[in-house]
């Protein structure tokens, strides 16, 4: 069983309208969709949920006024100023360190678990999806990223699917880290932006620590074919092979608008150009 | 005054809003870039940079002759940064999370602080706008504390304008918590607009004002206004899609250096956020009256 | 992934589901539901490892086992056999007749 992991760096490079792409072309994959903060693999797939479960992850401190002091002994030992002056925890700030729960002398403080989202199991019109939507606002620690991906294995273990396509994260903290970590293959998408380069090299830089084959395709190439050159460069030089360039092809949004992939309408140039990668993609990960 | 620009969805065009916001306010304004997992405004704003700091956390050190081997430490540590393993102790400063719980609560004091980088912070001027930016290190999980220390160089004095990662989870909220003005930017598609929700619903309870720019308003739906209208939310400007404006970007150049047609643009995005400012303090102060 | 003897052996450590501890003549001494560890935010593998060491377990038999885990693990003198699969049987089998390695390094990521 192999996993495909997607990410971009840089965001909007055209990630996840190209994990749906390939969950067209692929014949057999179970999907995850690991933005698990800003999900949009869904609006192209059509998921029917058939399971759904909350998931609760850190803890956060709540003080009860009745038994506090007012002493300030909490707020002055917590290191992320999560305390008012009111001393009430702030939740947001509240990294559930339990330091305030340990030096309180009326032990008014309690450490508890919340519910920081919900991830799901559903059917969708290119086979299985695991996903997870976090509540806005949560910490994304990347836990919720691991649980979607360990799930998606269950799933393809139990129905005996050889491959996993992940829907990655923007940005390179935590919930990249989870997505790609064991990955049989990681594939960054980027666009021939100077911006796009930057981010593309330190998305190198982060896998590249971990040891996965990297591939790189390059979204809307024809923006800037000197970027998409040096694109081409950076990538040689990583011992990264480019599998192709798609070109900005106006179809792309115009499919995406009525919740279809580009690959599944007519013969635009973005089509032919992504399915050129899934050819040179397909071999490595059905070994 | 400290105005965010943030958005649900990656690759919208925060950074090219906020970048040319910055510009037309000149002197001004401070640009502080909060995206510290993928910084870009360096790229469109080319300051000349003068400072650069290296940003920690602190991580124990344990003494072993002080240690009795009691365990407390690992007791106390939710983050499993620090573990007592028959006759050693183990630490994991990746894992830390820098509460300092560990060394307050060792009853024989034997634990001190060393750090762990968390990544770089530069400051420069770029023209007249002053700069910062935060710069994560690779494989460094925890973005928040380096985007504290970002907005901890807020210039009072000066329009701050705060560059934030793309999503609705944490590291967005740090970014803009406490400002005046938040600016969603996103763009009139499926994602856009799902994404779009997510960041509003996201940063509500923060009761920050709000404004939408619809970026490449003509490649998509309309769904985006519908909604904007539908939510009472304010939509400050659409910019439609302009080759012109991609390629320059793509070269590396502010949108109001490819397009200075936009400059009396920016500068009535500025006005509409100032009037919404006052607006929501004026009905603020009735609502206590 | 069960407590049996007769249960696979989970590709994961510190996210195993149970964690099965064996005497030298393969009965087994205790079936420990690891589930809390499957939660945990972090450091599952360091917490999975902490708890062997505190049971004075002497070898470890899993899949994969990340490098905290491998760290904690090494501290506390376990060896340790990586890539196991098949029952909990099978792998005491293999390890009483000598057919298994002790490993010097982890073989997987950190699972955050």
């Amino acid at each position: 069983m192999k996993e495909l992991v997607i990410i971009s760096g840089k965001g909007g490079t055209g990630k996840t309208s190209l994990t749906a792409c390939f969950a067209f072309l692929a014949k057999d994959k179970v999907l995850a969709d690991c933005d698990v903060d800003a999900a949009d693999l869904h609006i192209l797939v059509h998921p029917r949920t058939i399971h759904e479960e909350d998931f609760r992850g850190g803890v956060k401190a709540r003080i009860d006024a009745e038994k506090c002091s007012g002493c300030g002994t909490c707020r002055e030992s917590c290191r992320f100023g999560a305390i008012t002056a009111e001393l009430v925890v702030n939740p947001l700030s509240c990294e559930g360190c339990g330091v305030c729960f340990h030096v309180c002398p009326e032990q008014a403080i309690s450490l508890e678990e919340g519910l920081n989202g919900h991830w799901f199991i559903s059917e969708t019109r290119f086979g299985s999806m695991v996903h997870a939507a976090l509540l806005p606002g949560q910490e994304n620690s990347g836990k919720l990223v691991a649980l979607v991906r360990n799930q998606a294995k269950v799933l393809a273990r139990k129905q005996d699917i050889p491959l996993i396509l992940v829907d990655g994260a923007p940005g390179l903290g935590c919930p990249v880290i989870s997505s790609i970590t064991g990955a049989g293959r990681v594939l960054i998408v980027t666009e021939p932006s100077l911006s796009g380069l930057h981010d593309m090299e330190r998305a190198m830089q982060l896998v590249g620590g971990f040891r996965i084959p990297v591939s790189v395709a390059i979204n809307k190439y024809d923006v800037n074919p000197e970027v998409a050159e040096q694109i081409e460069q950076v990538s040689a030089r990583a011992h990264a092979t480019v599998l192709g360039r798609i070109p900005y092809d106006p179809q792309v949004i115009r499919s995406m608008v009525h919740r279809r992939c580009v690959v599944e309408d007519g013969d635009s140039p973005a089509n032919q150009a992504i399915r050129v990668i899934w050819e040179r993609l397909e071999p490595d990960l059905l070994s | 005054m400290i105005i965010s620009v943030a958005s649900g969805k990656g690759g919208t065009g925060k950074t090219t809003i906020a970048t040319s916001l910055a510009t037309v306010l000149g002197s001004s304004a401070q640009l502080l870039d909060c995206d510290v997992e993928e910084p870009n405004c360096h790229i469109l704003m080319k300051p000349v940079l003068q400072t650069c700091e290296s940003i920690t956390v602190p991580v124990p050190i344990v003494e072993m002759d002080k240690c009795t081997l009691c365990g407390k430490c690992g007791e106390v540590c939710r983050f499993s940064s620090i573990v007592v393993i028959g006759n050693q102790v183990l630490t994991f400063p990746e894992m830390c999370h820098g509460c300092g719980g560990c060394s307050l609560l060792c009853p024989e004091k034997a634990i001190t602080e060393g750090c762990r980088e968390l990544g770089v912070i530069e400051t420069g001027l770029a023209g007249p706008v002053e700069f910062v930016h935060g710069r994560l290190r690779i494989g460094e999980a925890m973005s928040p504390p380096l985007i504290r220390a970002v907005k901890a160089k807020i210039n009072p004095h000066k329009l701050a304008i705060l560059d934030a990662p793309p999503g609705a989870s944490c590291p967005v909220i740090h970014t803009v918590m406490g400002s005046d003005f938040i600016i969603l930017v996103t763009e009139p598609t499926p994602f856009g607009l799902h994404d779009l929700k997510i960041a509003v619903e996201a940063i509500s309870h923060l009761a920050i004002p709000l404004g939408v720019i619809l970026n490449r308003s003509d490649v998509g739906d309309r769904e985006v206004n519908k909604f904007c209208v539908q939510k009472g939310i304010p939509l400050l400007a659409e910019i439609p899609h302009d080759r012109q404006i991609a390629e320059g970007y793509a070269r590396g150049n502010l949108l109001v250096v490819s397009a200075p047609q936009y400059i009396r643009e920016f500068l009535e995005i500025y006005k509409k956020i100032t009037e919404l400012i006052n607006g929501s303090k004026s009905n603020l102060k009735e609502a206590l009256s | 992934m069960g407590k049996e003897i007769d249960s696979q052996v989970d590709p994961r450590f510190g996210r195993a589901q149970y964690i099965v501890i064996l005497d030298q003549s393969g009965t087994v001494l205790e079936a420990v539901d690891n589930s809390q560890n499957l939660n945990a935010m972090r450091g599952a593998g360091i917490q999975a490892a902490k708890f062997l060491a505190d049971r004075k377990v002497d070898v470890l038999m899993t899949g994969h086992c990340g490098p905290n885990a491998f760290t904690t693990l090494k501290a506390a003198g376990i060896k340790v056999v990586i890539e196991q699969s098949g029952t909990v049987e099978e792998a005491f089998d293999h390890l009483n007749r000598n057919e298994v390695a002790f490993t010097d390094k982890p073989n997987a990521e950190g699972h955050w």
